[in-house]
């Protein structure tokens, strides 16, 4: 089987709590789990206020600022795409055939300063 | 260096500083890849002319010699931080390496980086409210406090929304570039939207005392004209000319104690008549290009007032048209509302009364008080005068500008 283990935190608060890690020790865990060849993919994410939301109806697609997932709304799959720039993601991501019943955020991944 | 020499200098200077400086701006975004370093840039530049050029003269190509100023300006600013972070030296490199060469600033892609300028700050992936804030900091050349004065908001309130909004170009990766040909036009409607948002801000503002905010319709015109030269595409055309048209009629709109008046009784010889005559050219040649949209028939709906000497003798038949046309093309309530007004001018109250109430029991307009004050309107001139003061009640509820609730209290003391 594989597992997705998703990580939720208060943004405000995930790198201020006196238990907040450091992304160093989040590089070394990741290092650890990957030399026992079980680490698929690991990817930290920029804060939500990078996030676009992307939906397609009507063979329309609209684009919109933030993470607007409908509470009703939950999560059903991801994607790890490598591109140019937030334009070609979005292109991308208003091809997920989901799109057209759901939405899709995009955001950045952050990367780790070790 | 003498007094009679600086003088001028320094005024060719600030002449070149409002011409030029948001296109100097646009290069060293593309050049530095960075809107705060850019603007640091940009500002020392600046700095630097108003030192050099009193001594050593105008150069032969100011906007050049400014561009490139401030990329070594930016180069230098990132060396000195180098000594804190080792990253900035990289960065540093990369830009002398990357953006060395002159031809990067020549005329011919000025335009193009105007361009970039413009759509970057219109992205659909920031919010409406940035877009605005943003166009206006960085393409209008407006400062926080002049954008913060005229969206009846704080100074800091617009600074941070700015701060948000480039920190999300950033971090989102949000290019700087001119979209794809494939997804120009929408990407293009989103830009005139801005636009046209900001016209209408200061056309008719939203909430508050003041009728209008001319400097923000201003502003717009001057975006509408600006894109005009850059991408003469017939919707910006279109909108150009509707701009252009409306504002026409802004001494009109007022009576002498500030109240509003309506186009019907608005005094015609205070219209424009050399904003009227560009308008209708450029709708005449927005739609001569058959690739025309909802703004172009706008446009052409308020030439046609524009041209008519009085309510009676205006074509209220070719109105119709437009709007049917207008309202294939685009359908909303508003549309399918002004649509029935129009035909309310042609076929008499009844008939725009019957398609009024109809709009409004669809619902979508039913917290929208110009519908209510159409359905009041309507009611009065068939003398259904209860009908009238019910709908002009409920307008009054609903407006939230302070002179249209005075003109809709008006109307309705009038019914007594």
């Amino acid at each position: 089987m594989k597992y997705l283990c998703l990580v939720y935190s208060d943004e405000e608060k995930l790198h201020s709590l006196p238990d907040s890690p450091e992304d160093s020790e989040c590089q070394a865990y990741a290092e650890s789990v990957a030399g026992s060849g079980r680490m698929l993919a690991a990817e930290a994410l920029e804060p939500v206020s990078s996030a676009t939301t992307v939906r397609m109806r009507g063979g329309k697609v609209t684009i919109t600022d933030g993470p607007f997932a409908e509470t009703k709304e939950q999560l059903a799959g991801f994607y790890l795409l490598d591109a140019g720039n937030l334009d070609e993601a979005l292109e991308m991501a208003s091809g997920i055939p989901a799109a057209r019943v759901g939405s899709v955020e995009v955001r950045p991944v952050r990367q780790l300063q070790v | 260096m003498t007094d009679s020499k600086a003088g001028p200098v320094q005024l060719k200077l600030e002449e070149i500083y409002r011409a030029e400086s948001r296109r100097v701006l646009a290069t060293l975004i593309r050049l530095l890849g960075d809107f705060e370093l850019a603007e640091e840039a940009l500002h020392e530049a600046f700095a630097a002319a108003l030192r050099q050029w009193p001594e050593e003269g105008l150069p032969d190509n100011p906007r050049a010699w400014l561009v490139s100023t401030g990329r070594f300006k930016a180069i230098d600013r990132l060396r000195r931080q180098s000594r804190q972070d080792p990253l900035t030296e990289e960065m540093a490199q990369q830009l002398e390496s990357d953006s060395g060469d002159p031809a990067d600033w020549a005329e011919d892609r000025v335009g193009d980086d105007h361009l970039r300028l413009i759509f970057t700050c219109c992205h659909p992936a920031l919010s409406m409210d940035a877009r605005v804030a943003l166009t206006l900091r960085e393409v209008c050349g407006l400062t926080t406090e002049e954008i913060a004065s005229a969206f009846l908001s704080t100074p800091a309130t617009l600074a941070q929304r700015i701060v948000r909004a480039k920190n999300k170009i950033r971090s989102a990766g949000i290019p700087y570039q001119v979209p794809s040909r494939r997804d120009l036009p929408e990407r293009l409607d989103g830009v005139l939207r801005v636009i046209y948002l900001v016209f209408n801000e200061g056309y008719s503002a939203s909430t508050g005392e003041e009728l209008t905010r001319a400097e923000l319709s201003d502003e717009a015109i001057r975006l509408g004209r600006l894109l005009n030269q850059l991408l003469p595409d017939a919707e910006v055309q279109g909108l150009l000319a509707l701009m252009l048209l409306n504002e026409s009629r802004r001494l009109a709109r007022t009576d002498s104690a500030g109240e509003l008046v309506l186009l019907e009784d608005q005094k015609r010889e205070l219209w424009d008549r050399n904003l009227i005559a560009e308008g209708v050219q450029l709708v005449e040649r927005a739609l001569r290009s058959q690739r025309f949209g909802p703004y172009s028939l706008q446009a052409a709906i308020a030439a046609v007032h524009a041209e008519a000497p009085g309510v009676e003798e205006t074509d209220w038949q070719q109105i119709v048209g437009l709007y049917d046309v207008l309202h294939r093309l685009s359908p909303s309530p508003v549309v399918a509302l002004n649509r029935a007004v129009a035909i309310a001018m042609r076929d008499g109250p009844q008939a725009g009364l019957d398609l009024v109430e109809d709009i409004l029991s669809g619902g979508e307009l039913q917290d929208y008080h110009l519908a209510h004050a159409a359905r009041a309107d309507l009611c009065r001139r068939l003398g259904k005068l209860a009908d009238a003061r019910t709908s002009y009640e409920r307008a009054l509820e609903l407006a939230r500008q302070e002179t249209e609730v005075r003109f809709l209290r008006k109307r309705l003391s009038l019914l007594e």
